[in-house]
Order: C-alpha cells, then structure tokens, then sequence
C-alpha cells in the first residue's frame, strides 16, 4: 500500500513543500527512510516505532520504505516524524488515506506518542496556505503562532492518537486560549523611566524618526544599552505583514513559541559573536542576530571589541536590508531589515579628554581606534555621547514618555512617507546621495553654514550626506519644509566624526 | 648638496657613538661626562670587553664610506669645525661632533642662525597642553623657528602648529634623521623636511636607544633662545630640557595648568624658579625682546550672548551639558550652539564628547 502526506521542511526562514510517501510491501521486516535526510531523520525511524505502538497502534510488518520528495533537497531535522507516521498508519490502513488530502502535517513525535514542540509553526503554516491545503495538524503548543495564517483550519492537537481520531471523523479539538499578546505587558521599557540624558534622548528620537543609525560614546554604566533598549519603543508599530515575518523568523530560530510578536525585536550580541552567529550561517544555515534584528534593533555594546570580521560581515546586511548564504549547494537569503545603534567606550579606560585620567597606552588607544574606523561607521548617521546623569537629574521627573515621542516620530515619518514614495525609499536614513542632493532643501543661513562647515574642511563629502540626511529628518520633526540654520547646526553637532578625526580627538 | 663637508675625525666620532650605542645604553654614569671623553677614553670607559675590537675598527674607520652612506639617506653632515656649524651649539660643553641633517641644510643653516624657542613637554599629554602648545607654535611662526623633538604629545602640536602658520621648525631626534620616530609620525616627519630640517647627532640607520633622548635634549636646549614646557609631569624628560636650557643660561618659560593636573607640575615648577608665565605667544616675543602683538589669528567674532555664556562655560571647565544649562539653552540648542562654536574654530570636540578651547 501506498500513502502520501503533505509536510513542509524550512529553507532558510521559508517554508519549502515536502512530500512524505510511504510505501508497504511483504517481504522482510525493514524501514528505510530514502531522501537525503539528516541524522535526526535517519533516527526518526526508531522514534516513530515506538510511538505507534505506544499509541495502541499496530506497527505494520514487511518492508517499508518512506521518501521525502523531492529527493534533491536536503532535509533537516526532527520535523517530519509526525508525517511519517501518519502516512504509515495511512499506508497500513489504520487512518482513512483519503482524509490526509489537503492536510498538511507538521510535528516531532516523542516515544510516548505526543507531538512535540517544534520550531518554525508559522513558516509551515504559510507554506500550506500557499500550496493550497485546507488543514494543518501541529502540535498544541504551536496552535497560536501557526493560526496566524488565515483560511487554514488548524488542528492543534496534543498526540498522534487524537491527530489520527481526527482524521477518522471526530471534532477537530478547539484551538487553546490565547496567550498574552507578546510585549504589551506592563513592565516593558520606556522612554519615562529615563532620567536626565537630555542631548542622547534627543538623538534616540531622531534615530527614530528618519530611521538613523546610531554611534553611542560613553564610559561603562553611563546607560547607553538602558537608552538603546527603549528605542524599539518609540519606532512605528510593525505592520501585520511585519510582524507575521518577525514572528516567522523567531518562531524558526527557536527563540519564539505563542502568538504574534508585535512589539520591534531589540538583539543585543555579545561581542564574543563570530561572523556567522551575526550574519547567518552554519549547517544548515541559521539566521544570525541581523535576521532576528529584523524590523527592530541590532545594538552592538562595546563596538571595538568585535571582531574585526564580525563587523566586517555586517557590511552585506547593512547595505541591502538581506544576506545571502552560501553553504555547499545551499543558497539562501535572510531579511536583515534592521536600525543599528552601536555603544563605545571614548577609549579602553573610558577617560578620554579628562585631563590626565585616561590610563590607555599609545597602543590601545591605536587599537580602540583602528576599530572604531572603517566601512561600519560609515553607515552611522549621529553620534551622540552619554553622560552619567548629575544628581539633580536622577531626582527631577521624567522628562518624556515613549508615547508621547512616538507620536512625534509617526508623523515625522509621515511626512517622510509622502516625500520619498517614488523613490523606493521610506525613510531619510534610506535616502542615497541621488535622493539627498533632489530633495533637501535649505534656507539661506543653513547653506551657508553648511558651505563654512564643508570649505574649513570639517565635514568630508560623505559627512555631509550623512549631515544633510539628519538634518532632514530634524526639520521633519519641527515640520519644517526647508531645513533651517537650527536643525542643520544640531545635524553637525550630532554628526558622527569619521575615524581620523576621532583619532586626533584623544 | 650632498657634497662630503665634514671632516674625518668628526665623522669617526659620531660613527664611534653608534658603535658604542648598545653600551652607552647600559651605563649608569652621567651622560654628559661620558660624552666629554676622547674617543679613546670613551672606547676605554664603556668597551668593556669589546674595546679591543672597537679601537681595532676605530683605527680602520673609513670617511669615504661614511660619507656615502650618508650621502644614500639624502642626510647632510656638519661638523664642529666648519664655520657654519650652528654658533648656539658651541655653548655645549660638548656640542655634538657632526649634526646630521635631513633636509635643505641652507634653510637649517638659516633657521638655526635665527631666533628660536623650543616647545617640549610630555609625550601623554592633555589636550588642553596640546591645544597651547599648538597656539604658541603658531603663534611666535614667522618669527621664531620652532625647535622640539617630534615625539607624540606636545612635540607633535608644536610641530604642527608651526607648519600650520607656515613658519620653520626644526625637529631633533635621538635616532638617525631621515628615519621618522616614533615611525608613526611618517607624514610629520615628510612636512618637517619639506618646511625645515630634521637633524640628528647620529647619523642615518641609528634605531632609538634610551640614552639618546637626553643626549638630544641638550641640542634642543642649545639651538633655543627660551624654552617652554607645556606640559610635563614630575620626571618627565622634558624637564631634562630645561636643565639643559637653564646650564646654558638660556630663558626659560611655562604654560601654566590645573593646579590639581599631575602633568602642570613641570611648568609650575619652572615658572616657581623664576621662568617666565606664558599665557600667549606675545609672552613668549615680549620675553625674547621683541615688540608689537604677535598677529592675531583671523577669528570670527562671537555675537550671539548664548554662543558667548557656553564658550565661557567650557573655558572655564565645565562639562557640555553644564555650559548648557550656565547658557540657560536646552539641549536642542546647547547642541547647535556648541556645531556653532566649532564651525566659527573656537572650540575642538574630543572624545568622550568634550570639548576644549583652542587658544
């Protein structure tokens, strides 16, 4: 006899269809599992046997072969245990054959016979709505996530005895209550719980509202991952289609199970991180920290002590909003949409321009600068330092709340939106040299700072895009047209200072 | 240029101190007695047990080949007993014997026959010291050549802001002239040659030994009319310039600093026993006897009484945020006031986002 289930393996963060066939012939008692499978589909086999007979099933004898179609692809993972067994039983005529059309399959069997938690519900979910299937079995902890996906009844169920009742006819079991919708709990941060850091506060909301990349400069314990942590809050909400994909990509990765995550992912890596746990990679390839970066935040905390390769591999990611992985004959490409803000010390003691207190060597302070110079920061728009804030500060009140800043970025970007539409572009830190050159505008005395900043020789051509781009985005917030002699002032004080001249700066 | 000008017993002097380097490295004994020695006694003080080879090779020492080694490097040699040899260099009690020099030696000759002030202080200095000394620099160029000793730190700005104002400076190394040291300050090195001389008493493929940097010192002193530290901490080797400087009853001159600041102690302490205060470069000229302000830099006037309450803020050593506040602006505007200041060359940003006054 012969059985066929619709499963679905993850390529990447993106749900590829696989076909499960199983076929039963007399002859000697074998199961062989045929479809460049990985060792924990070679194992699926034992696990497999021990849950059908566990879930009074009949384990069918004679020879047994199983192929995950198409037999080019490699497969990965514990996945495609469910499917194989119930086209087994489907192929032994312990399950009604026909009611495995249209349903897809997804899950990790235990030897008990339960369905497993297993990562990557969402993915598998889209791709059987994709290709047209009606139903999905997952397992019950996957329910929410998977039933993100509209127009696919799906049937969350605990074991393979009660995904089998189910396709023998009973009620499909209702879908376990919600759980809490990710990231709107209380004691999320916000932007009130700041005190002082007035100038810093000021770039987070311009890092916000123009989708700036942000350089913080500070000694140890002043608070830049505090601030950098609260700048998901105070960017747009991720859309629907957003938030599915964020969903996707951590629900893949293993570090997301429950509903939709709809507040902005904040990753921040050690800087102990190789290329490849930053970038993507492996065998078979993950997504590194920029793909679950996507659609929030990559913070990088003591920027110099990266690997030099580690930022290297950021370049790709920065640059074109994806990565693509080569491994042996995979090729697969990762979203990697995501506002870097990065924190360094001033210099390895973090004394700098204290008079006389800095303890660095020459030599470290060549180190600390070598690292801090190169094509990263060149995608780094504003550069702001962070102070430990006085006394007085810690004791006035909070000077503003994420709401209230979040309004004011909204309609910033708003008027971003209307500005840049033809451009391909949706925000002012997106906006090439073509883009900055035709559409920023500015009144009398900003030129002309602007030219006595340029011919003293204290911005580069680069600097002054970058100074343009951010004072964009400072008038947009004052909802000015043109950018005045204030907003480009303010763009060149938070400008962030290329590698020669933080090197002269010590 | 390049013609062989130095005579032989000075050359085979200097060659002596090179092949002594690694010993005189290892003496305790006061340098300047050891460099009043003969050639012979000195072979006899410091050969030890290589002083047999040594005075075998001092014998068969060649000037010829000295010369034309000298002559590769693109160096000049001048030795004592030329008349152009530099006149303020035979105050030393022992002036060394051959000055190498990397560079047009007409345009050393010129600049060491003129007035001259060495700015010298520590290699860590704080930007504070490296701005004054920059502004003095730039300050006394066109009249004074500057004289120091290329090392990082104050040396550097002095240099710096002698060519900045496009006036002659003359750098003195320990080590051979035509090779930059530290080898970081390459292009330093490159636009000292270009605008004045960098000169040596050790000739060309000398590398950096400890001993030679007081010995330099002395030279530094000497080409100096007056000498200002800007910045030294106790024991520093700019005060061994000083020492020099005050031997040969040269003036002498300090920028004074932070009373709290470990690296004012040098400059304190000069200005204590008598040196002059300088506050400017108009210090320096009026204490070398010169009249008439030093030209002023071209600098925008500060209008706006905003721009003026933070720039008195941050001279007076606040913070940013506290020259902000003392502006009564809020960040917003404490930011665009400080781009203003900078723009207008009034203030430089350092790192760790403060900012210090250029002078």
């Amino acid at each position: 006899m012969l059985a066929r289930v619709t499963t679905f393996a993850i390529d990447g963060v993106q749900p590829f269809q696989v076909w499960v066939e199983v076929d039963i012939r007399s002859g000697l008692p074998a199961f062989t599992v045929v479809g460049l499978g990985d060792t924990a589909v070679r194992e699926s086999r034992d696990r497999i046997r021990a849950a059908i007979l566990n879930s009074g099933f009949k384990f069918p004898e004679g020879r047994i072969t199983a192929n995950l179609a198409p037999a080019f692809m490699r497969k990965a993972g514990p996945g495609f245990d469910a499917a194989l067994a119930l086209a087994l039983l489907a192929a032994s005529g312990q399950v009604p054959a026909h009611a495995l059309a249209g349903c897809a399959v997804f899950g990790e069997l235990s030897l008990g016979g339960e369905l497993r938690d297993s990562p990557g519900a969402l993915a598998v979910a889209e791709g059987a709505h994709r290709s047209g299937c009606a139903r999905l079995i997952v397992p019950r902890t996957r329910a929410h996530e998977a039933a993100l996906v509209e127009d696919l009844r799906i049937v969350a169920v605990a074991s393979l005895r009660a995904a089998a009742d189910v396709l023998a006819g009973g009620a499909t079991p209702s879908l376990p209550g919600a759980p809490p919708a990710h990231g709107a709990n209380g004691d999320a941060p916000d932007l009130s719980d700041v005190r002082g850091h007035e100038a810093p506060l000021l770039a987070l909301e311009i890092a916000a509202a123009g989708g700036h990349n942000l350089l913080l400069e500070g000694a140890p314990g002043t608070g830049k991952t505090m601030l950098a942590r609260r700048l998901p809050t105070i960017l747009p909400p991720l859309s629907r289609a957003e938030a599915i994909e964020v969903t996707r990509i951590h629900s893949v990765a293993g570090v997301h199970a429950g509903g939709l995550i709809s507040a902005r992912p904040f990753r921040a890596p050690h800087h102990t991180i190789s290329p490849a746990g930053l970038a993507g990679g492996g065998s078979p390839p993950r997504p590194g920290e920029a793909t679950l970066a996507h659609g929030g935040v990559l913070f990088l905390d003591e920027l110099s002590e990266f690997q030099r390769s580690s930022l290297d591999a950021l370049r790709q990611p920065l640059e074109d909003g994806s990565v693509t992985i080569v491994r042996g004959q995979q090729s697969l490409c990762f979203p990697t949409s995501f506002m870097l803000v990065a924190a360094t010390n001033p210099c390895p003691c973090g004394f700098a321009g204290v008079d006389d207190r800095c303890t660095c060597a020459d030599a470290d302070l060549r180190r600390h600068r070598r690292r801090l110079s190169g094509p990263l920061l060149d995608r780094m728009d504003l550069l702001v330092d962070v102070h430990r804030p006085t006394n007085d500060e810690l004791s006035t009140s909070a000077r503003s709340s994420s709401a209230a800043v979040l309004a004011r970025v909204t309609e910033a970007r708003e008027r971003q939106r209307s500005r840049l539409m033809e451009r391909g572009a949706s925000c002012n830190g997106e906006m090439d040299t073509r883009a900055v050159g035709a559409l920023v505008r500015l009144d009398d005395a900003a030129e002309h700072e602007l030219a006595r900043a340029y011919q003293h020789g204290r911005l580069s051509a680069r600097g002054r895009h970058r100074v343009l781009r951010v004072a964009r985005t400072i008038a947009d917030l004052a909802r000015r047209d043109r950018v005045a002699r204030a907003d480009l002032l303010l763009a060149l004080s938070l400008r962030q200072r290329s590698g020669a001249e933080l090197m002269e700066a010590v | 240029m390049n013609a062989p000008r130095a005579c032989s017993d000075c050359l085979r002097r200097a060659w002596l101190l090179v092949r002594l380097a690694s010993h005189l490295d290892l003496q305790r004994r006061e340098l300047a007695n050891l460099l009043s020695h003969t050639d012979e006694d000195l072979i006899e003080a410091v050969g030890g047990t290589r002083a047999t080879d040594v005075r075998a090779e001092w014998a068969r020492f060649d000037a010829t080949a000295y010369r034309e080694r000298c002559a590769a490097a693109a160096v000049d040699t001048l030795c004592r007993c030329q008349d152009d040899y530099p006149a303020k260099l035979r105050d030393l009690d022992t002036p060394p014997s051959v000055l190498h020099v990397a560079g047009a030696l007409g345009r050393f000759l010129e600049l060491a026959a003129g007035e001259a002030v060495a700015i010298v202080g520590a290699r860590r200095a704080s930007p504070y010291a490296m701005e004054n000394a920059r502004a003095l620099a730039r300050g006394v160029a066109g009249r004074l050549t500057v004289v120091s000793g290329m090392a990082s730190g104050v040396d550097t700005a002095a240099h710096e802001g002698a060519l900045q104002a496009r006036g002659g400076t003359i750098a003195v190394l320990g080590s051979s002239p035509e090779r930059p040291y530290p080898p970081s300050a390459r292009r330093l090195h490159r636009e000292i040659i270009a605008a004045g001389a960098v000169v040596a008493e050790l000739g060309p493929g000398v590398p950096a030994r400890r001993w030679m940097f007081p010995a330099r010192n002395r030279v530094i002193a000497a080409l100096s009319e007056m000498t200002v530290v800007a910045a030294a901490r106790q024991g520093s080797g700019a005060m061994l310039t000083i020492a020099d400087a005050e031997g040969l009853g040269r003036s002498l001159g300090g920028v004074p600093g932070q009373v709290t600041a470990p690296l004012s102690w040098g400059p304190h302490m000069v200005v204590r026993r008598g040196g002059e205060l300088i506050r400017s470069p108009e210090d320096v000229l009026t204490a070398l006897g010169h009249d008439g302000p030093a030209p002023a830099a071209a600098r925008e006037r500060i209008d706006d009484p905003q721009l003026g309450a933070v720039l008195e803020a941050l001279a007076d050593g606040y913070e940013p945020r506290d020259a902000f506040a003392a502006a009564g602006l809020d960040a917003e505007g404490g930011l665009a006031a400080l781009a203003a200041l900078e723009l207008s060359g009034r203030v430089r940003r350092r790192a760790g986002g403060r900012y210090t006054i250029v002078p």
